[in-house]
C-alpha cells in the first residue's frame, strides 16, 4: 500500500504538466463548488446578522392572511392583502394599550409619489410612519439631520426624511437639510437623510430609495387612512408567544381570522434562510457538474496512461504483481490526482472568498471544504475504476509485446 | 527434477482456426542446467518459454516445479510463483524508464513483501555481482545497452529464483556487449543457477550445455553436451 502511494506520486511527478492539466477540471469544479457555497453561506449569515440587529423581539402585524396553504408565505396572498388592507390607526391605538406586552407600536403605510427639487424630480415610495420607526428598525438611522419628533409626527407636520439615493439624485452635493421640496404638489421641509442601508429585501427596492414622512401627514395629504404594516416590539424576547396571543386577541375583536396575520421575526428569517438554503444547494449542484466533467478528464488521462504504460504493466505482472496490486496502483494514482486538484481548488476558493469579502458577505465553512475534499476523492476513485480495471486485466505476455 | 513439463500443449484460436503453438511437449530440466532453446519463428519456442515460466497457462498437460503441480494455478498464484521462483531476462531489457538501476533491481522484491532495508541490501549486492555497483543511481537512459541488460540480470537474480528464463538476451546488443552478457550467464551457470535461454544464434546457444530444437510445436531434438573444455564446445550441439 505504501509502495503503491510512492509509485503513484512518482507517476504524477514524472508527468508534471499533464498531471496539472488533468487536475484542472477538478480544480475548477471544487473551486466553484466551495466558492459558490461560501457565497450562499455568507449571504445567509449576513441576513441572520441583519435580523439580529433588528432585534429578535420584533412582531409585525400584516393585513390579510399572508400565510399560504402550506404554512409558508404566499406572495400572491401577500400582495392582495396589502391592497385590501383594513388596518386603521384605531387598531394601532388598541395595540398600544397592551403595555404589559409591547414597548412600541409603529404603523406604516407607503405610497408612490413624485418628489421634486428645483426641476429635478423622481418617483419614490414614501413611507408614512411615526417617530418610533427608527427604534423599531434600529438598523436604519439618519446620517445627517434627524428623524421627525413625536410632536411633528402627531401634529402632521410637513417634514420629510430622505433615503441617501434620493438625496443623491435630487440634491447632488447640496446639503438638503432645511431645504424645501415638493411631494406631489405640497411643499415639505427636509429634516434628515438616512444612512445607507442597502437592500430592502432580495429583489425588492432598496431602503435607500425610500422617503419618510409622519403618518398623520400622509393621512391628510393622500386622503387614505389605511395602514399596511404595524411593527411592534415586545418587552422582552421571553414573552413573544404571550405577546402574539395578546395581539391576536385584540385584533380578533374587530377582524376575522383571515383579515390579519401576526408574524414573528423568526418566521420571516426562517423563510429567507430556507430560500437561501435552496439557492446555495442549487448553485453547488450546478457547479458540481464541472466536478463530474473534471472526473471524466481524469478517467480519460488515466486510460491514456494505462495504454502508454502497457509494457510497464506487463513487466510488473511478469515479475509478480497481482492484478489487485496493479489495480490499486492506478486507483491510488487517479485518487491522488483528484485529491491534488481538490486541494488546489479549495485553496483557490479560499483566496476567492477572501477577495470577495471586501464587497460581499462570503464565508467559507469547514463543511464545504470537507465535502469538496470528500467529493473529489470519490470522483478520483470512481473515475479511476475503469482505467485501473483495464490495467489489471492486461495479459502480461500481450502487454510485454506491446510497442 | 526442477521443472517437468509432461505432454504440454498450448492452442490459440485465431479467427476460426486453432493454432497448435505447442503440441504435447514433454521436457525435464534438472537443477543447475543451462538449456538453450532454438528453432525457426513459429516453431513454438517462445510459447514454450511463456508456458514454462508461468506467464501463460497450458491448454493441456501438466507442469511440475520443484515437485509441485502448478498446472492449475490461477492468475494470483502464478504471479506469486513467478515472483518467488522465476527470473526473467528479456531481449528488450524492459527496465522502467526514469527509474534508477537500484530501483529497477528492487522491483521483484517490492512485490515480494521484503522490508525496505533488505530490498536495498539485496539489490546492491546483485548490482555488485553484475559489476554495476558504481551505476546504481543512474537511470536506464544513462546506461548502455549492455549495462541495461546487466541490470536486468541483477533484477532476475535478486529474488534468488529457481529458474532464470532468458529470451534472446543478446538480441539487442552489439557483439562485445553480447559476449559480456553471455560470460555473466555462464558464470551464473557455474555457480549452479538454472538457466533456460531462447536464442536464434548458434554461437550464443553454444554457451549452453543442453540444446533443445523446436519445430512446428514439437521438440525436434534434445542434446546434452559432454562436459568438455569451452573452446571445443563451440561447434557442437547444433542440429
Amino acid at each position: 500500500m505504501g509502495n503503491a502511494f510512492k509509485l503513484a506520486i512518482k507517476a504524477i511527478w514524472i508527468n508534471k504538466t499533464r498531471s496539472f492539466l488533468t487536475t484542472l477540471g477538478v480544480i475548477i469544479g471544487v473551486g466553484s463548488v466551495v466558492l459558490l457555497t461560501s457565497i450562499g453561506t455568507g449571504l445567509s449569515a449576513f441576513v441572520q446578522e441583519q435580523f439580529d440587529a433588528l432585534g429578535a423581539n420584533t412582531v409585525i402585524v400584516y393585513p390579510g392572511d399572508i400565510f399560504g396553504e402550506d404554512g409558508g408565505f404566499s406572495q400572491e396572498a401577500q400582495l392582495s392583502a396589502l391592497s385590501n388592507s383594513k388596518l386603521k390607526m384605531s387598531d394601532v391605538q388598541e395595540l398600544r394599550r397592551l403595555r404589559e406586552f409591547l414597548d412600541i407600536v409603529v404603523p406604516m403605510n407607503t405610497r408612490q409619489e413624485t418628489l421634486s427639487y428645483r426641476g429635478s424630480s423622481r418617483k419614490v415610495s414614501i413611507v408614512g410612519t411615526t417617530h418610533e420607526f427608527i427604534i423599531a428598525k434600529a438598523n436604519i438611522l439618519p446620517e445627517t439631520g434627524r428623524f421627525f419628533t413625536k410632536e411633528e409626527s402627531e401634529g402632521a407636520k410637513k417634514v420629510i426624511v430622505l433615503g441617501p439615493t434620493i438625496k443623491e439624485d435630487l440634491f447632488g452635493n447640496i446639503d438638503p437639510i432645511g431645504k424645501k421640496m415638493r411631494v406631489g404638489s405640497t411643499t415639505y421641509r427636509v429634516i434628515g437623510v438616512m444612512e445607507e442601508a442597502g437592500g430592502g429585501g432580495f429583489g425588492g427596492p432598496s431602503f435607500d430609495t425610500y422617503a419618510y414622512i409622519p403618518i398623520e401627514t400622509s393621512f391628510k395629504q393622500f386622503d387614505n387612512k389605511t395602514i399596511i404594516e404595524i411593527i411592534t416590539k415586545t418587552k422582552s424576547t421571553d414573552n413573544i408567544p404571550e405577546s402574539i396571543a395578546a395581539i391576536e386577541k385584540t385584533m380578533l375583536k374587530k377582524f376575522k381570522e383571515d383579515e390579519f396575520s401576526v408574524v414573528e421575526q423568526s418566521d420571516i428569517l426562517e423563510t429567507i434562510q430556507e430560500i437561501l438554503g435552496v439557492l446555495t444547494l442549487g448553485l453547488g449542484g450546478i457547479s458540481s457538474i464541472s466536478l463530474v466533467v473534471g472526473g471524466i478528464g481524469i478517467m480519460n488521462i488515466m486510460l491514456v496512461s494505462v495504454t502508454e504504460r502497457t509494457k510497464e504493466i506487463g513487466l510488473r505482472k511478469a515479475l509478480g504483481a497481482t492484478p489487485n496490486v496493479i489495480m490499486l496502483q492506478f486507483l491510488i494514482e487517479s485518487a491522488l490526482l483528484s485529491i491534488l486538484g481538490g486541494t488546489i481548488g479549495i485553496i483557490i476558493a479560499l483566496f476567492g472568498t477572501w477577495g470577495l469579502q471586501s464587497f460581499f458577505p462570503a464565508k467559507v465553512t469547514l463543511d464545504a471544504i470537507l465535502l469538496a475534499f470528500g467529493v473529489s476523492t470519490a470522483v478520483g476513485l470512481i473515475f479511476g475504476v475503469a482505467p485501473a480495471r483495464r490495467a489489471a486485466g492486461l495479459s502480461p505476455i500481450e502487454a510485454l509485446r506491446y510497442e | 527434477m526442477l521443472l517437468r513439463l509432461t505432454t504440454v500443449s498450448k492452442h490459440y484460436k485465431l479467427g476460426g482456426t486453432v493454432i497448435r503453438a505447442l503440441d504435447k511437449v514433454t521436457v525435464d530440466i534438472d537443477s543447475g542446467e543451462f538449456v538453450a532453446i532454438m528453432g525457426p519463428s513459429g516453431s513454438g519456442k517462445s510459447t514454450f518459454l511463456q508456458v514454462a515460466s508461468m506467464l501463460a497457462q497450458p491448454s493441456d498437460g501438466t507442469i511440475f516445479l520443484k515437485g509441485i503441480d502448478v498446472t492449475e494455478y490461477n492468475e494470483i498464484e502464478s504471479a506469486k510463483l513467478r515472483n518467488k521462483e522465476i527470473g526473467f531476462v528479456f531481449q528488450q531489457f524492459n527496465l522502467l524508464a526514469k527509474t534508477t538501476a537500484l530501483d529497477n533491481v528492487k522491483l521483484p522484491l517490492v512485490y515480494g513483501q521484503v522490508s525496505d532495508r533488505e530490498q536495498n541490501r539485496r539489490a546492491k549486492e546483485m548490482l555488485d555481482r553484475v559489476g554495476l555497483s558504481d551505476r546504481m543511481n543512474n537511470t536506464s537512459a544513462q546506461l548502455s545497452g549492455g549495462q541495461q541488460q546487466r541490470v536486468a540480470i541483477a533484477r532476475a537474480l535478486v529474488n534468488e529464483p529457481a529458474v532464470i528464463f532468458a529470451d534472446e538476451p543478446t538480441g539487442n546488443l552489439d557483439t562485445k556487449s553480447g559476449e559480456e552478457i553471455m560470460k555473466l550467464l555462464v558464470n551464473l551457470h557455474k555457480e549452479g543457477k538454472t538457466i533456460i535461454m531462447v536464442t536464434h544464434e548458434e554461437e550464443i546457444a553454444a554457451f549452453a550445455d543442453r540444446l533443445i530444437m523446436f519445430r512446428d510445436g514439437n521438440i525436434l531434438s534434445d542434446t546434452k553436451k559432454r562436459k568438455t573444455k569451452k573452446k571445443t564446445s563451440k561447434k557442437k550441439g547444433k542440429k
